[in-house]
């Protein structure tokens, strides 16, 4: 896959005009931002943020894409539904913060490493 | 009558199970009708069976009833065989058995586990006569095991004292090293003849020359002769006889000298006709025979307790049976087994009686004068003691001047080592009469109490001196005018399927009587040596003890044979065993061949658990890390 | 009843799970019930396999149906009683409630699970020894682990999971080996059934045979236990309660030998007497060492554990001596052994339940204290060390001469060498029986016989009756329990091309002898030697 991906990308690049670079700049940094975020903060809720930026960098790119093909509606669908599985996964996620916060007095995912208590 | 036989062994068993299973509740009276009734059935039929052994053209009576463990090539049946051989064995043991049981309905009586005596006895003479009548190999090992177990279980009767317990064990696994032995030459002998039937092997070997040198059937006859050294307690495994006394007294006399111990001797004339053929063997059992009686009596010199001094007395004379038979003298070490029945029996029942009298005492040092106290006993003793010692006429006599008068036409080396055992034993049973019998009392208290024994003890004691007395009928020797009629009556046994009867060289009589004359007065003398010492009492053998401790010494403590065999034998045995365990089990196959891997497989988990933090963080940076890894893997 | 009558063997091998299912569904506090219907069916299991088996004349019975087909090759359901295993099929079904009986108060916790493991146990014990299709018989080979891990990890004592991880891994490295070759073997043989498979066996070339047969053998020997295999035993016996002792002595360790005569041998004839030399060289080593070691042991129940390893030796050497004899005595030694062993197992749990110890030395005098325990121990000790008359004795008399007369250049050796094992059983065992049960009654308050307060009740000695009955009986008339597997043990060795047994030539008196010149070779009985070489190469 690697040859041939490369060559991809290197054609289609400059037939779109170069706007397209700039949304994916743009959700380059977002993912960036995101991963930072989770690595560097120890807090469950902003590694939580962390990773819910991660999703929409994911999402802006694939708008993006297929913006720039030409309006591919499979992109939307996986975009609402990125956004419908990240919904879930945060009501989810936030459910168990809270239930560890309980049991442990804390959000720091570092003190939550055994799962014995 | 043929069709009861099979009652001859069976009888005392179904004794024995009676009283092993219901002779607790059902009384001592039960107890002794039984156990006497079924061995006193056993004589009869015994001695209906001899008859009619006696009756046939070949004089033998072969009866066989099924099959016991045949597979493949193998085929073992169930048989009994009474021939002029088996038949006279199973008279001696079921007489002798007989009065035994007698003897001990008075000995036993004030013992609480009377039933429990009578299970073992009866089942010892089922076992004997198994041994002595059955046609197979297996079969007589049925019987030669059985006894021994019997004898196991009589030795540790006082299973709850601190030495009849050891007794008893040193017995078993004495005899189970022997009887190594047996198993050996049975499977020589299946592999060589292709069956176990003693018939059958005996019709083969007829048909077979005498190894020279050293062959198959060498071989086979010396493991076989192991087992007897084993059963028989000759060098190097007596050991366990003397120990063996820890046993009531009826027991010694019974199974330790008249009956088991001569088990294997009979185990040779059994299968003469295959020792005949193998020369090497004969010459070992004659040489391990004569060293072993002239090595047992010298330590009969010495001990102190009566049973013990006869029971190396036993250990000696059954040397001189084994040095008969290896001079191919079968009918006169046969003899000698006959002979030795009836006064070993005696002396042993005896020295019960006397025990019984001294109230369980027996130190020779502690007795004396006890004539006046135990008139029977002493009348019987000293017939008994007349003929071990060989006093001319008597039975002892004429058996063993046969034996040495065979061992000598075979080497005159062994005829010196003979008669030196003789002279020994001349000397330590009169010192063992005279301390008992004669003299001034040396334990005024046990002496004042002494009295002689109930019927039922000195019944026997008297049939068994009448025993005593007419055994000599049997085989008085020819070079003093006897017909020694043992032999020829044995001779359809001992030469069962030879096609050519071998004969012994035979010397003239000039020779025969020179070498009686000999070793008589060299045995009279040395029963005078031994009455002059221990007439007056003990200061002579004291003094003499004094002037040669080294020796006394090495003969008090049995030349230290027992403590040889714990230090160099079963201690580095013990060790051995514990090293293979320690290191070679636990440490070796456990430690390097299983524990090392499952500890490696752990080291190696914990290695990489390392890595599992459980920090969410970790698991994100090495995820994103990957990630960036694919991606420049791949899209590079 | 018609679907019963066609298929006895899948009710007996299934029915104890089924029940056992049912008692795991049962509450906690239902155990005392819950092991009073296991004992009934386990009961009923025996009278069923008794009326069936041995009414069924020969005792040959088959259920034989397509299962599955496991990546293109097809997996018979194939169940058979025949001559092999009929003896050890009943002893299964005897053990069970026997050893129920025997252990009735031994535990005081989980006694319903406990009794349902043992039905699933016995499920897997029946099955692997009734199994005629490799793959079913793996099937169950691997269950019987499953529920015997439990009972010694839950049951046990105090190093129990330290014995149950051993046991189990042990084991079941073994038989990965063992799968491997088997899939190899079954994917060129097109299927799992033994006999296509020792057709396609023979077909490939020697040394892959020779592979195919170390692999069947390992997982075998480390189930019989041969040494250097054999460490998993005695921490697995000691640990174990002792229901789970006597099950593991009395029927685990047969698979072993069953897999090599029922499988390894005839599936792989030429490679299995390519090896049967160093087979019966370990087993000789295993005789002499289990005895060496037992005869040092403290605990009585690890010294019963090493004789097992001594007497297994002697069934392992009667199985590679290839003649009908040796083989026949590896057979009635695998019964006797179940019966001994598992006989002895149940005595040293009746005396630790009593006295809460099992180490010699806090004994001494029991005799006295317990007359009616200490006769059955020693009709079962003489059983062990093989007195005549005793089931012990016939078994090693059989395999000893069949090693002797046997076809290779070695038998003659190792049975003399084997022979010693006959006295180093009796003195571990006497020994201990003095130590245990003779000599003055042992009156220190701690010692484990001041704890004896009671002989024997009626229920143990109801255990231990039928058990004494069979030790006589085997020794009196093996032919009752040998006789239906002389047919087919030896068809075996004929389509394994045994050597002939190798006798001695004696040299017959002078007048009727043959030429003289060839007469002294003949004396040291090598004539059949040719044949001996041949295969052993």
């Amino acid at each position: 896959m690697s040859g041939p991906g490369m060559n991809g990308m290197d054609a289609i690049l400059p037939t779109l005009n170069g706007g397209l670079q700039g949304y994916l700049v743009v959700a380059l940094l977002l993912f960036a931002i995101g991963l930072a975020t989770v690595l560097l903060r120890r807090t469950l809720l902003m590694q939580f943020m962390g990773v819910e930026l991660m999703l929409n960098a994911a999402n802006v790119a694939l708008l993006a894409f297929a913006r720039f093909r030409g309006g591919d509606a499979q992109a939307m669908v996986f975009y609402l539904f990125i956004i419908a599985v990240a919904a879930c996964e945060a009501a989810i996620g936030l459910a168990l913060v809270i239930g560890l916060y309980r049991h442990r007095d804390t959000t720091d995912s570092d003190r939550a490493a055994s799962l014995k208590q | 009558m043929n069709k009861y036989y099979w009652l001859i062994p069976i009888l005392p068993l179904l004794g024995s199970l009676f009283n092993g299973l219901l002779g607790k509740r059902a009384g001592k009276g039960v107890v002794t009708f039984v156990g006497v009734g079924v061995v006193f059935g056993a004589l009869l039929l015994a001695c209906s069976a001899f008859f009619a052994m006696k009756g046939t053209a070949d004089h033998r009576l072969a009866l066989t009833y099924g099959e016991w463990m045949g597979t493949g090539a193998l085929s073992v049946p169930i048989g009994l065989v009474v021939d002029t051989l088996s038949g006279t064995m199973m008279l001696i043991i079921t007489g002798v058995s007989f009065l035994i049981h007698l003897y001990s309905v008075g000995y036993m009586h004030e013992d609480e586990g009377y039933a429990r005596f009578f299970c073992y006895l009866n089942l010892f003479v089922f076992f004997m006569l198994t041994l002595v009548l059955g046609s197979s190999l297996p079969l007589m090992f049925v019987g030669w095991e059985g006894v021994g177990l019997c004898s196991y279980l009589l030795i540790g009767y006082f299973f709850e004292t601190d030495y009849a317990p050891d007794a008893g064990l040193k017995a078993f696994l004495t005899n189970r090293v022997g009887d190594l032995g047996v198993v050996i030459g049975m499977m020589v002998l299946f592999a060589a003849f292709g069956t176990l039937t003693v018939a059958d092997i005996l019709t083969q070997a007829g048909h077979l020359a005498p190894e020279v040198g050293f062959g198959v059937l060498t071989f086979a006859t010396l493991m076989l002769f192991m087992g007897a050294t084993g059963k028989s307690a000759q060098l190097p495994l007596y050991l366990w006889l003397p120990d063996a006394m820890a046993g009531p007294t009826p027991v010694s006399a019974l199974i330790h000298a008249a009956t088991m111990v001569t088990s294997g001797i009979y185990l040779i004339c059994r299968l003469a006709p295959v020792f005949t053929l193998t020369p090497i063997t004969l010459t070992v059992v004659a040489w391990v025979g004569a060293a072993t009686a002239l090595f047992a009596a010298t330590i009969g010199l010495v001990q102190r307790d009566i049973k013990k001094v006869l029971a190396y007395s036993t250990v000696s004379q059954l040397g001189y049976m084994f040095l008969g038979l290896g001079a191919s003298g079968f009918a006169a070490g046969f003899f000698h087994v006959f002979t030795h029945a009836w006064f070993k029996a005696l002396l042993f029942l005896g020295a019960g009686s006397v025990i019984l009298a001294m109230h369980h005492e027996q130190d020779l040092f502690k007795m004396g004068g006890l004539k006046a106290k135990l008139p029977i006993t002493f009348w019987t003793m000293l017939i008994a003691t007349l003929a071990i010692i060989g006093f001319p006429g008597t039975s002892g006599f004429a058996s063993k001047d046969e034996i040495l008068y065979l061992a000598y036409l075979k080497s005159p080396a062994l005829w010196v080592v003979g008669v030196l055992a003789a002279c020994c034993t001349a000397f330590y049973m009169l010192r063992l009469f005279t301390l008992t019998f004669l003299g001034k009392a040396r334990d005024h208290h046990a002496y004042d109490h002494a009295h002689e024994s109930p019927a039922t003890m000195t019944l026997p004691l008297a049939l068994l001196a009448v025993g005593t007395l007419l055994a000599v009928w049997l085989g008085w020797p020819k070079a003093f005018g006897g017909d020694f009629r043992i032999e020829a009556w044995l001779a359809p046994a001992t030469t069962f399927g030879q096609l050519h009867a071998v004969h012994g060289e035979h010397g003239s009589h000039a020779l025969a009587w020179a070498l009686a004359s000999v070793s008589t007065v060299l045995g009279l003398g040395f029963a005078a040596f031994g009455y002059l010492s221990y007439k007056d009492g003990l200061a002579v053998s004291a003094a003499r003890a004094v002037r040669f401790p080294f020796l006394h010494n090495l003969l008090l403590n049995k030349y230290y044979v027992d403590e040889g065999v714990e230090l160099y034998l079963l201690r580095p045995l013990r060790w051995f065993g514990n090293v293979l365990w320690k290191l070679f089990d636990v440490i070796i196959i456990d430690g390097v061949g299983v524990n090392l891997p499952g500890a490696l497989t752990r080291v190696s988990g914990d290695f990489t658990a390392l890595f599992q933090t459980g920090r969410v963080r970790n698991y994100a940076l090495s995820m994103a890390l990957g990630a960036a890894l694919l991606l420049y893997v791949f899209l590079k | 009843m018609t679907w019963l009558n066609s298929h006895p063997l899948s009710f007996l091998v299934f029915a104890p799970t089924l029940l056992g299912l049912i008692l795991m569904a049962l509450p906690q506090a239902m155990g005392r019930l819950a092991r009073m219907l296991g004992f009934m069916g386990a009961l009923a299991f025996f009278v069923l396999s008794l009326a069936w088996l041995l009414g069924h004349g020969a005792g040959y019975v088959v259920e034989r149906a397509p299962w599955f087909t496991l990546v293109g090759l097809p997996v018979d359901y194939a169940l058979t009683v025949d001559g092999l295993n009929l003896w050890l099929v009943i002893l299964t079904t005897f053990l069970v409630p026997l050893t129920m009986l025997g252990t009735w108060n031994s535990l005081k916790d989980r006694i319903g699970t406990f009794a349902a493991l043992f039905l699933l146990l016995e499920t897997g014990m029946l099955g692997a020894l009734m199994a005629q299709d490799l793959f079913f018989f793996y099937l169950f080979w691997e269950a019987m682990l499953i529920p015997m891990y439990f009972m010694i990890g839950v049951w046990g004592g105090d190093e129990r999971r330290y014995a149950a991880n051993k046991f189990f891994l042990f084991t079941l490295s073994g038989s990965l080996l063992w799968l491997v070759a088997l899939l190899y073997l079954a994917n060129k043989a097109g299927g799992f059934n033994p006999v296509l498979m020792g057709q396609a066996a023979s077909t490939l070339p020697f040394h892959v045979q020779s592979w195919l047969f170390i692999a069947f053998a390992v997982a075998f020997a480390i189930k019989v236990p041969l040494f250097p295999l054999h460490t998993w035993l005695p921490d697995a016996h000691v640990q174990a309660p002792t229901a789970g002792s006597v099950i593991l002595a009395g029927v685990l360790l047969k698979l072993g030998g069953y897999g090599f005569i029922r499988f390894a041998i005839p599936m792989f004839p030429q490679a299995a007497m390519h090896y049967a030399k160093p087979i019966a060289l370990l087993s000789v080593i295993a005789i002499v060492y289990g005895a060496l070691v037992a005869m040092v042991q403290r605990d009585v129940k690890k010294l019963v554990a090493y004789s097992s390893v001594s007497h297994m030796g002697f069934v392992m050497l009667g199985l590679a001596s290839f003649t009908v004899i040796g083989t026949q005595g590896a057979m009635l030694q695998m019964l006797n052994h179940g019966i001994s062993t598992g006989a002895l197992f149940l005595l040293v749990g009746m005396l630790y339940d009593r006295a809460h110890t099992r180490m010699i030395a806090d004994f001494g005098g029991v005799a006295v204290k317990m007359p009616v325990f200490t006769t059955f121990f020693f009709i079962i000790t003489l059983s062990s060390i093989g007195l005549p008359l005793t089931n012990g004795f016939v078994g090693e008399f059989w395999i000893l001469n069949g090693t002797f007369v046997s076809g290779f250049s070695w038998g003659r050796l190792y049975a003399c060498l084997a022979t010693s094992g006959v006295v180093l059983g009796a003195v571990y065992m006497l020994w201990m029986f003095k130590r245990v049960f003779w000599g003055p009654e042992n009156k220190d308050v701690d010692s484990g016989t001041h704890h004896l307060h009671t002989d024997l009740n009626a229920r143990e000695i109801a255990v231990m009756l039928p058990l004494v009955v069979l030790v006589l009986w085997m020794g009196v008339h093996p032919r009752t329990f040998t006789a239906i597997s002389e047919a087919p043990v030896t068809a075996l060795l004929k389509d394994a091309q045994a050597p002939a047994p190798r006798n001695f030539v004696l040299k017959p008196a002078v007048h009727e002898a043959a030429p003289a010149a060839q007469a002294p070779e003949n004396t040291e009985g090598h004539a059949a030697e040719p044949a001996a070489h041949e295969v052993h190469r």
